[in-house]
């Protein structure tokens, strides 16, 4: 590679330029910023699921924080309602903790968010086979393709969990005030309930760059002959 | 520096010295498909010249796609080598590989392959930033290119509003992006009718004249005799013959006789 075609080359890569390609990190943001808005819809579903799972775990979170702040009052009126609402008080707790039922479901509510991540992402990907191997064809290296995956996933992911955050407490904090009337609303503590659904969002964040892991892998491996042949 | 002067001078005066672009050696390829291994290449031989409009004819199944892949670095030899630019490809890690594809060689596909979420513009100028090439630089050229291929005033458009024939345009002036030493065009005007294939052909035939662009297309498509200074026919895994040009005028004839 050390010699060249035309005056053209020469003076080119006389030029301290590396010899390596290179995709800035700008450049990777607006590329899979367009893939997302032109793919909306399937994107869209992409984190509806997502979004789902993340309002379930939010809301369960910040209804505990509204129990929680409840029972720091110390009005046995509350515990009564709370014992009712569904919330397994012994007569010594004062803080209320998830119980092992809730639990389960939101950690299966989230197995299934994953697979129906991975399983979207995966076709995607096939969708995408011939762009991958076009841009592989243009000099892109893998951790390119990678990168554009794991951004998109992660744009996903942040919009979607903190949509699914929102939506899960703001209904939680509904349902309180339904049941326990205003007061859920002034006793519990605010820190909490924004601690409950950033936790929420970071956990969301996560499992869809998790989702997308593995499809990405796939995608960036490919050869471009493979790519360009799995179309016809 | 001089002594690369002179050989540029003389490369110019006789063709005899010409340097080897692409230099094929014993090449054979084997795929195995399931438990039968299929030798889709027995052993080719080629040396390609630089600054040449070279065809690769052969009918589908005859290893055409397969050595064409090899020349373009797409895909490796079983056995023998290939150079590119004396470079031997097999030696390349995945990086210098990559960036043989990004400044080297220039690929046009069949199917386009113009990427659909971008603009032309942006798809002219994917493979500068690849390059390393700023923005504003990298726009200027795609620019330049885009007029140069006569779709400068449709540069906002994507893909799906262009025709086919502008489509392949596009894919040419992306092509051309870092100024490659060879364009591999695969059955260019493959999807194209009569009138488009033929702009395309005229479109490449001048940039490997003006910009001395080796340009190797595979092809199917007879047009392309006329403009190619080398045919090479490629039949059951090797070269049955390789036409220059003077003896081309000939073949052409009575290939139209024939269809």
């Amino acid at each position: 590679m050390s010699k060249h075609t035309s005056n053209k080359v020469d003076k080119q890569s006389s030029e301290p330029v590396e010899r390596q390609v290179v995709l800035p990190f700008k450049q990777s943001l607006a590329i899979s910023f367009k893939q997302i808005r032109v793919r909306f819809f399937r994107s869209l579903i992409t984190t509806l699921s997502l979004v789902l799972a993340i309002s379930f775990l939010s809301f369960v979170r910040v209804s505990n924080d509204v129990a929680n702040g409840l029972l720091s009052t110390g009005d046995p009126d509350f515990r009564r309602q709370l014992i009712r609402a569904g919330y397994d008080l012994g007569p010594e707790d004062v803080r209320a903790e998830t119980n092992p039922k809730q639990r389960w479901i939101v950690i299966l509510s989230i197995l299934v968010c994953v697979v129906g991540i991975v399983n979207a992402q995966l076709m995607a990907v096939t969708e995408r086979f011939r762009e991958i191997g076009t841009m592989k064809c243009l000099g892109a290296l893998d951790r390119f393709i990678l990168r554009l995956f794991l951004l998109e996933a992660g744009m996903q992911g942040v919009v979607g969990a903190m949509a699914g955050a929102l939506i899960g407490g703001f209904f939680s904090l509904l349902n309180s005030v339904i049941r326990f009337g205003n007061a859920s609303l002034t006793h519990v503590l605010l820190s909490d309930v924004f601690f409950s659904m950033a936790f929420a969002t970071g956990v969301g964040f996560f499992l869809s760059l998790a989702g997308v892991f593995y499809p990405a892998i796939i995608a960036a491996r490919m050869q471009p002959v493979e790519a360009m042949r799995a179309e016809h | 520096m001089l002594n690369e002067q002179s050989k540029a001078l003389k490369g110019e005066l006789t063709e005899a010295v010409e340097r080897k672009i692409v230099r094929v050696s014993q090449v054979t390829k084997t795929f195995k498909l399931g438990k039968v291994d299929v030798q889709a290449l027995k052993g080719v031989d080629l040396d390609i010249l630089a600054g040449r409009y070279v065809s690769i004819m052969g009918p589908s199944g005859s290893g055409k796609s397969t050595l064409f892949n090899m020349i373009g670095g797409l895909d490796k030899p079983s056995s023998g080598k290939v150079f590119i630019d004396e470079v031997d490809i097999a030696q390349l890690d995945a990086y210098e590989l990559a960036w043989l594809r990004c400044r080297k060689i220039g690929y046009i596909f069949q199917t386009f392959n113009l990427i659909q979420v971008m603009t032309a513009l942006e798809n002219v100028t994917l493979p500068m930033i690849f390059g390393g090439m700023g923005n504003e630089a990298a726009i200027d050229k795609g620019m330049e290119l885009l007029d140069l291929v006569g779709l400068g005033d449709r540069y906002q458009h994507k893909p799906f509003e262009l025709s086919g024939g502008q489509q392949q345009r596009v894919a040419v002036a992306r092509a051309l992006a870092n100024n490659p030493a060879i364009i591999l065009a695969d059955e260019p005007t493959g999807n194209l009718d009569l009138n488009t294939g033929e702009e395309i052909i005229a479109l490449l035939k001048n940039l490997s004249w003006e910009r001395k662009v080796t340009v190797i297309s595979a092809t199917h498509d007879i047009k392309m005799l006329n403009v190619s200074d080398q045919v090479i026919w490629i039949r059951d895994g090797r070269i049955e013959k390789i036409e220059e040009r003077e003896d081309l005028t000939i073949s052409v004839g009575s290939v139209g006789e024939r269809w």
